[in-house]
């Protein structure tokens, strides 16, 4: 609790205005957002006093429902109604039906893009994701008494790779949330446990959620969560554990081919199922299709055999992790484990075996993700200036790029620290060569057809010149969301190609601003006032933080620089509050911000080099 | 160098991991963009470009064969992503043996009782090269004599060989654990 307001000398004295912003957890199964209110990070409930809201969407014939009420029509409505769909994110209709077997979906794709046919139309997994955020970005709005959030930490599974990042953070644009950014879940969990319980050392977070699996390992260091390495799979969750389950019953029932509806009606059995062996022994389940009703009697020992391979699998990312990080089992401290699928006794046992120490089950493993989120941005809003808490994550997915020959040459390799740029020269192989194709992709294996494949593009205008005369520097950007993005250029003549990394099969710019409009309109929002408002909201804050900066640090500047700074800003306010056209507002923020350029860059020089003179506040 | 400086250490080839580690985290304390995130977008784009820069400094300070390719290239050595082959028959010729003998490791596979003794001795015949060619590094890159340089960068050309050969080993390693 602050109980007085301290002000260093030059600057301001004004009280801290504080700046709504939440944490999301967009789980496979359940959904949940937290935010900090007077210092304390606490998960938002909807009416009925339920932090949990099922991720599941179901479309009527105009409208769509979401959560509980959705959810409970899965059985009676399977083609409408969309459970799971964070597993589809990113991924082609092949990749679904290969690694989902039967599902009681529609799929379709459409250039590339993936759809569920639902009565409403098509819809993709990006759409419904984001109909789950804007019910998210609803609750948190009411609880705040309808203030809009300033922004949100969305968490992401470790393990996701570029075009899932990417689905995600369109999902938000289209629920018209700002991303502040992608945390990783592991990290979050981390956050929220490292904070609460003041552990300094090695974890390790076992992360076993709905449909994915994550293993990270981290230091924890006087606020500092450095992921050291992570592994995972991102399609490895309760969900597989259910469909074992399914699997069983098919073979005890005598059933092969399942309609949609008795096929969700199993799903949700084997779910339940499954959660009721976590307390009992043994439990009869009553299948009732086709007019019959089939008892069929699962005990934990069977269900532990069953779940056996898919718990070893876990294991083995466990200990690449551990080899990545450089760290001995007997190094790690404690093992929290987070997701609700760690509740199964088998999970829970074999990870204490294998880490050789009882895992850590007393925090509430359904909770704990948001809550790191929400203590993230509460930071990153700037609602907690004095806070030196610091997280430094990695890349999950080795980067590169398609060489001769079908191999891939890896450019970024996996847990590098993030952000990271790296440039690798290529060359011509043939005389007069004018273009190069590029291809992006992501994975651990050498051939291009194991791989996952980011992006193509070209880089064209090369002039002719001998083979392997051609210098051409290819340079990959991961910022810190994680999210990918690359340039090329031939180094005698500056011909330059680049590309944000889109997934081919994701949603363009195009498509996700179409789809924004399109739901707009739906709601009677006007498209042009909402974008007129971003933009004046841009605009103050970036007038804010430069305040804010040149309140400390105007000695960086001489007279007649700081004058020409001073100009811009007083153009940008005048233009926020007249202009009608949030282009003419984004113009005056954009020479706003390069006549900012030198004073941001001596910023942060001075800010280094007292880093570096060890000049911290608590030595003064 | 540049990448010394930013950490302000001395310019040596033998470094204090340890302060390196600390030095880390003071420059990612005052660079990281969730430090400047309510700053205007150049800050933002600045922090991330700072971090990157110090995040590669990093990991070439603290690699031992990469932090010798930059001390070299700085000194105008360049031997990244050269082609040049290495004019050492012995050598090379060792390298072949090694090569064998872990096709042997790989072929006889999990099945075998005794992949792990082999792997050991594999392992320590690796860090008897290693030690071999390291040791002189820093006697020789901290000299002022260019032939000097260019024995370091003959060094380097060996122990590129001697790391591939352990990135081969962690390869087959994964493949037979993963089984």
């Amino acid at each position: 609790m602050a109980l007085l307001q301290i002000a260093e000398p030059g600057q301001s004295t004004a009280p801290h205005e504080h700046k709504l912003a939440v944490g999301i957890d967009l789980g496979t199964t359940n959904s949940l957002v937290a935010t900090v209110q007077s210092g304390e990070a606490k998960t938002l409930t909807d009416e009925q006093g339920n932090a949990m809201l099922p991720s599941v969407v179901r479309y009527l014939e105009q409208d769509h429902v979401v959560g509980q009420e959705a959810a409970a029509h899965a059985a009676d409505d399977p083609h409408n109604t969309l459970i799971s769909v964070k597993r589809f994110l990113g991924k082609t209709q092949a990749e679904i039906e290969a690694s989902y077997g039967q599902l009681p979906y529609e799929f379709s794709e459409d250039n590339g893009s993936l759809h569920i046919r639902t009565r409403q139309g098509d819809i993709s997994p990006v759409q419904a994701s984001g109909d789950i955020l804007n019910a998210l970005r609803e609750r948190a709005e009411q609880s705040f008494g309808g203030d809009t959030i300033t922004g949100a930490v969305i968490t992401v599974p470790a393990y996701f790779d570029d075009a899932q990042r990417h689905s995600t953070k369109d999902a938000a644009q289209l629920a018209g949330i700002k991303v502040l950014r992608l945390l990783n879940e592991p990290t979050a969990a981390a956050v929220a446990y490292g904070l609460d319980s003041g552990q300094e050392g090695v974890i390790a977070v076992y992360d076993l959620g709905g449909g994915t699996f994550d293993i990270s390992i981290l230091r924890l260091n006087k606020g500092v969560f450095e992921v050291l390495a992570t592994g995972g799979d991102s399609a490895l969750g309760g969900d597989d554990f259910d469909a074992l389950l399914v699997e069983y019953f098919k073979q005890q029932t005598g059933t092969h081919s399942l309609s949609a509806n008795t096929l969700r009606l199993f799903i949700n059995k084997a779910k339940a199922c499954k959660e009721a062996l976590t307390n009992y022994a043994k439990v009869n389940v009553g299948l009732e299709f086709d007019g019959q009703t089939h008892m069929v009697e699962v005990t934990r020992e069977l269900f532990a055999e069953l779940a056996m391979p898919l718990v070893k699998k876990t294991l083995r990312s466990c200990r690449r992790a551990l080899k990545d990080a450089g760290i001995n089992t007997d190094e790690v401290l404690e093992v929290v484990m987070v997701g609700g699928s760690t509740r199964m006794p088998i999970v829970r046992e074999q990870v204490g075996e294998f880490f050789a120490k009882e895992p850590l089950t007393s925090i509430d493993p359904d909770r704990v993700v948001a809550i790191g989120a929400a203590i993230q941005a509460d930071i990153l809003v700037g609602n907690k200036p004095e806070a030196d808490m610091l997280l430094l994550d990695v890349l999950p997915l080795s980067l590169g790029l398609e060489t001769m020959g079908g191999l891939v040459e890896k450019i970024i390799p996996r847990n590098t620290t993030i952000p990271v740029a790296r440039a690798q020269e290529f060359t011509t192989f043939k005389d007069g060569q004018t273009a190069m194709a590029l291809h992006v992709l992501q994975g651990e294996r050498e051939l291009v057809d194991d791989c996952r494949s980011l992006a193509k593009f070209s880089l064209k205008g090369i002039p002719p010149m001998a083979a392997g005369a051609a210098h051409i520097r290819v340079t990959f950007n991961v910022d810190a969301d994680g999210l990918l993005s690359v340039t090329a250029m031939e180094k005698s003549t500056g011909v330059q190609a680049e590309i944000q990394v889109k997934p081919s099969f994701g949603l363009s710019d195009d498509q996700v601003a179409e789809m924004l409009k399109s739901s707009m309109s739906n709601a009677k929002e006007d498209m042009q006032a909402r974008m007129l408002k971003e933009q004046q909201v841009e605009a103050l804050r970036v007038h804010e933080a430069l305040e804010a900066s040149l309140a400390t640090d105007s000695h960086l500047l001489d007279e007649q620089e700081l004058a020409t700074l001073r100009d811009a800003m007083a153009q940008m306010q005048a233009m926020s509050a007249s202009a009608t056209d949030p282009q003419k507002i984004k113009d005056a923020i954009e020479k706003v911000d390069a006549a900012s350029s030198e004073f941001a860059a001596r910023r942060m020089d001075a800010s280094i080099k007292k880093a570096l003179t060890g000049q911290s506040v608590d030595e003064v | 160098m540049r990448y010394f400086e930013l950490f302000s250490i001395p310019v040596n080839y033998d470094v204090d991991l340890q302060e390196i580690g600390v030095r880390y985290l003071e420059l990612q304390r005052a660079a990281h963009p969730d430090r400047h995130s309510g700053g205007s977008e150049r800050e933002k784009l600045l922090a991330v470009q700072k971090t990157a820069e110090i995040n590669d400094a990093l990991q070439t300070l603290k690699h031992p064969l990469k932090r010798a390719e930059y001390m070299l290239a700085e000194l105008g050595v360049e031997i990244r992503g050269e082609q040049q082959t290495l004019q050492d028959p012995m050598f090379l010729m060792q390298q072949m043996e090694l090569r064998e003998e872990l096709e042997d490791i790989r072929a006889c596979g999990s099945a075998s009782g005794d992949v792990d003794s082999a792997i050991a001795r594999f392992e320590r015949h690796i860090k008897e090269l290693d030690g071999e060619y390291s040791n002189e590094l820093q006697g020789l890159l901290a000299s002022s004599d260019e032939n000097d340089w260019q024995k370091a960068a003959d060094n380097v050309r060996k122990l590129k060989f001697v790391y591939k050969l352990k990135d081969e080993l962690e390869r087959i390693e994964d493949e037979l654990f993963d089984e």
